[in-house]
């Protein structure tokens, strides 16, 4: 709902909004300029002392005016011919011409009305509503990624359109919302939609008649500062029946030209003193600085422009088109479907398609549409679910807990859950897990026990699909094809072979970065912007079922590395291996922000066995900064598998590789990594005391090894893996 | 045409003398390229004492920008009342405002004059920027006004 009220006024209102953040950006500097170049009056000069200058340089002076910047304005006329100046508050006399600035007319036209009168003031008003909409509802969505609003500056991970549209935001959404708050009361002043009542002095019905009193002879003139002088006007020359008005921060009144008395005064009205703050903060007029500011945050709008869209892009092209999807009052199966990135969708897509080919009628809808009183024909409800975070729910899933608990009687058709997540995570298939606890315990009939999909894996959803249609009285078959990023062509630089001696052909292969085009770079999704930890989906010739590999290098490096260990029968280890320099295979890569290294300056200890050096390599040949990591690594034997052997003895001396600890596992005494950790235990306790990270990769016995060697080492602290992986630190890359 | 008998039959001053008697008088108002936005101009009559007597005309629409018309404002205080159902847009500079409207015939030669108040944003107000008595003679002959108007002409 949030997400939807920050996508339409976003997309709809884009080229509007860029407009006014553009134009706006670019008038804020004006009343800085105006600042820096009007020459100021020196402290304590009067009206009457300026006025007496200006009026003997130009004495035909009919109006004074001084801006909020300090800017000094004299009107006058010389025989007939009107005149006007800047004037210099020391001399009286003329600087610069008092002409408006044309480039700062046409973008104050542009900002506020794109040239079309009230029609344009009404669409820019319709613009500043949608910032306004969008910095309320970005706000929140913020917040809640975040994990709370104590959290607003909580570092980000993921894609870089992602972060830089966050980043941004951030920072200027105070800017932006006080921005189109202003806009929108200033909109409303024109339109009269405002009861803001002036302040009038009522003008004398009778006058003294003299003339000619010398202006420093005026009492009022002589009490007001210049500082707060708005504007003084002169009486017609030779009507005796006509008086000064003079207008302050104060209020505005009348002058008698022959006594100098004052003749009638009104103090501005509280109306007018709000909408004049108003107007000094949208405009920045009076506070030249705050408009800088301001200006400098509304240039952050078409850049999240840009990544809004992108990112809006990204999410649309994850879910697939339905045909033939039926009204939900019309279905027979309703499918609700809970999604974050939209791979979920396309598991529910085959399923719809599957059973329409069967000649069912299927409503597919996401879970947050939830709404049982509609599903009048239905004879079944499904739930397909992935999990967001530590078990929270996926975006297409918010607020169907809450309904569900909710109901007082649950749907008469039976249900069926299936969850959608990776094995890896200690909350694997967390939401979908509640959504099955909770539908149980309302008594909701099941139309077949829980089951999960790990990592997306075609073979579990078609052995779910098999066990569907025997339920259902039918023959289903679902054959999902995963719908694969575009792959890119890579081509093999070099490889180093290894293990062969130890029964485990295992090679490091680097190939050479693609080139991409500039809108690919900018999204930094991909190839664009891959770090050590990503994954690298490589599609095998003969096959359309991807194999991941954790990535060895990031974008920076230039190359693309991987470590492959040759599985015997395995399809797409074989052809790896097999690759000589020159040769290319298809790849994309796929973001794992789980497993990044992260920026912090704590210590990080790394763990890995055999092929899950590979990351951890890349972690260690990307710290630049010098972060101290400790490295224990599990091998066979020195002489045949120590990968990155060398290059960890040359990053060990520049400092990159606090420490190693190896365990060979081959020899008379077998020794394994979880061994190595023990044998250090006293360090790792220290480290982790010390605020480190544990970051693991490699097979899944080595992993559940190192589990048990940490809970010992951790024990006497008080503290158990668990605890530190809550914390996010401790995070396992397991195969 | 723009009939304007009866938005002045509600400013009473101008129909006291005779509402029986009037004629249709064109006004012309040619603006000089003065480089600014569109100018507010207020268009009223004044009796042979000075005092206001009623308002013709007001180009522009937005009331918190009457102030800027400083005669015009001090004399009516700012009353939008005044200029109800005689309102139009502003003029542009080197444009030209015709407006025709029925004045009363005792308007004329009789010591009756119209002022024309003139502002633009950022830039000089000009109270008073053109004052020309109403007589039957001063028909068709234009008058410069101060800064903003470059040839003013009522014909009948």
């Amino acid at each position: 709902m949030i997400r939807a009220l920050h996508r339409w006024p976003g997309l709809v209102a884009l080229a509007l909004v860029t407009i006014l953040a553009l134009s706006g950006a670019a008038l804020s500097v004006f009343p800085m300029a105006e600042r820096l170049s009007a020459p100021q009056a020196q402290s304590g000069l009067a009206v009457a002392d300026l006025a007496t200058r200006i009026q003997t340089a130009y004495p035909g002076v009919e109006q004074i005016k001084r801006s909020p910047s300090g800017k000094i304005t004299a009107y006058w006329f010389d025989g007939g011919t009107p005149g006007s100046a800047i004037i210099d508050p020391a001399t009286g006399r003329g600087l610069a011409s008092a002409d408006p600035n044309q480039t700062e007319r046409w973008l104050t036209n542009l900002h506020r009305s794109l040239f079309l009168d009230d029609t344009g003031r009404i669409a820019m008003a319709a613009g500043a509503a949608a910032m306004l909409i969008l910095a309320l509802s970005g706000s929140l969505l913020v917040a809640r990624r975040a994990g709370g609003w104590r959290r607003w500056f909580a570092p980000l991970r993921g894609p870089l359109s992602g972060r830089l549209h966050v980043e941004i935001a951030r920072v200027a959404v105070l800017g932006l919302a006080l921005s189109s708050l202003t806009a929108l009361w200033m909109t409303a002043s024109t339109f009269d939609l405002l009861p803001i009542e002036a302040s009038v002095a009522t003008l004398p019905a009778e006058v003294s008649g003299g003339t000619g009193l010398a202006l420093s002879a005026m009492d009022i003139l002589v009490q007001t500062p210049v500082t707060e002088l708005r504007e003084l006007s002169f009486p017609y020359a030779g009507d005796a029946s006509d008086v000064f008005s003079l207008s302050t921060d104060q209020g505005t009144g009348y002058i008698d030209q022959g006594t100098g008395a004052l003749l009638g005064w009104a103090d501005l009205t509280a109306w007018e003193r709000v909408s004049e703050t108003i107007y000094m903060l949208h405009t920045g007029q009076g506070a030249a600085p705050l408009g800088l500011v301001l200006g400098f945050m509304a240039l952050g709008v078409p850049v999240m422009g840009v990544t809004g869209v992108l990112l809006w892009w990204t999410r649309r092209q994850g879910r697939p088109k339905l045909r033939h999807n039926m009204p939900a009052s019309k279905a027979g199966t309703i499918l609700l479907v809970g999604s974050e990135g939209g791979s979920t969708w396309s598991f529910a897509a085959t399923l719809h398609a599957a059973l329409t080919a069967a000649g069912h009628s299927v409503h597919a809808a996401p879970m947050s549409a939830f709404d049982p009183d509609r599903y009048a024909g239905a004879e079944r409800i499904m739930v397909l679910a992935a999990t967001y975070g530590d078990g929270d729910a996926p975006a297409s899933a918010r607020g169907f807990l809450d309904r569900l608990s909710r109901l007082e009687n649950v749907p008469a058709p039976p249900l069926s859950v299936l969850g959608f997540g990776d094995r890896s995570f200690p909350d694997y298939c967390a939401f979908a897990g509640a959504v099955s606890e909770l539908a149980k315990a309302k008594g909701w009939a099941p139309l077949m026990p829980y089951d999960t999909v790990d990592r997306q894996s075609p073979q579990d959803f078609a052995r779910w699909g098999r066990a569907l249609g025997q339920a259902m009285g039918i023959e289903l078959a679902l054959a999902h094809q995963p719908v694969l990023p575009d792959t890119q062509a890579l081509t093999l630089i070099s490889r180093r072979d290894y293990g062969a001696e130890v029964q485990a052909p295992t090679a490091i292969l680097r190939f050479a970065a693609p080139k991409l085009p500039l809108w690919r770079r900018l999204t930094g999704h991909g190839f664009a912007g891959f770090q050590a930890g990503d994954l690298l989906g490589i599609l095998p010739e003969g096959s359309a079922v991807p194999r991941f590999y954790s990535l060895a290098s990031a974008r920076r490096d230039g190359f693309v590395e991987i470590v492959v260990r040759k599985h015997t029968g395995g399809l797409c280890s074989g052809q790896l291996m097999a690759l000589e320099p020159g040769d290319a295979v298809s790849a994309f890569c796929r973001s794992n922000p789980s497993f990044h290294a992260g920026r912090g300056r704590k210590p990080l200890i790394l763990i890995g066995a055999g092929t899950g050096i590979g990351p951890l390599a890349g972690f260690i040949r990307a710290n630049a900064r010098l972060r101290p990591i400790h490295l224990f690594f599990g091998m066979r034997h020195p002489d045949s598998d120590f990968l990155y052997g060398e290059d960890l003895r040359a990053w060990q001396d520049e400092g990159r590789l606090a420490g190693i600890a190896t365990a060979v596992s081959r020899g008379a005494r077998p020794h394994y990594v979880q061994d190595a950790l023990r044998g250090e235990g006293a360090q790792v306790a220290a480290l982790i005391r010390g605020g480190a990270r544990v970051m693991v990769c490699g097979g899944r016995d080595m992993a559940s090894g190192v589990a048990d060697a940490l809970a010992d080492i951790l024990a006497p602290m008080g503290l158990t893996p668990m605890a530190l992986k809550a914390e996010g630190r401790y995070v396992e890359d397991v195969y | 045409m723009k009939s304007l008998l009866a938005a002045l039959a509600m400013t009473t001053a101008l129909t006291l003398p005779a509402i029986a008697m009037a004629r249709p008088v064109t006004l012309t108002t040619t603006l000089t390229n003065y480089g600014g936005d569109g100018a507010y101009l207020a268009l009223y009559v004044t009796d042979p004492t000075g005092a206001y007597a009623g308002s013709l005309w007001m180009a522009g629409g937005k009331s918190k920008y009457y102030k800027h018309m400083t005669d015009w404002y001090r004399a009516t205080g700012g009353d939008p009342a005044q200029v109800d159902g005689i309102t139009g847009a502003s003029v542009g500079a080197g444009r030209t405002l015709d407006i025709t409207l029925d004045l009363a015939d005792a308007l004329f030669d009789a010591g009756y004059t119209l002022h024309i108040d003139g502002a633009v944003e950022n830039m000089r107000e000009s109270p008073n920027e053109v004052a020309v008595p109403l007589t039957t003679a001063g028909a068709g002959i234009p008058v410069t006004g101060r800064r903003y108007v470059a040839d003013f002409t009522y014909d009948m």
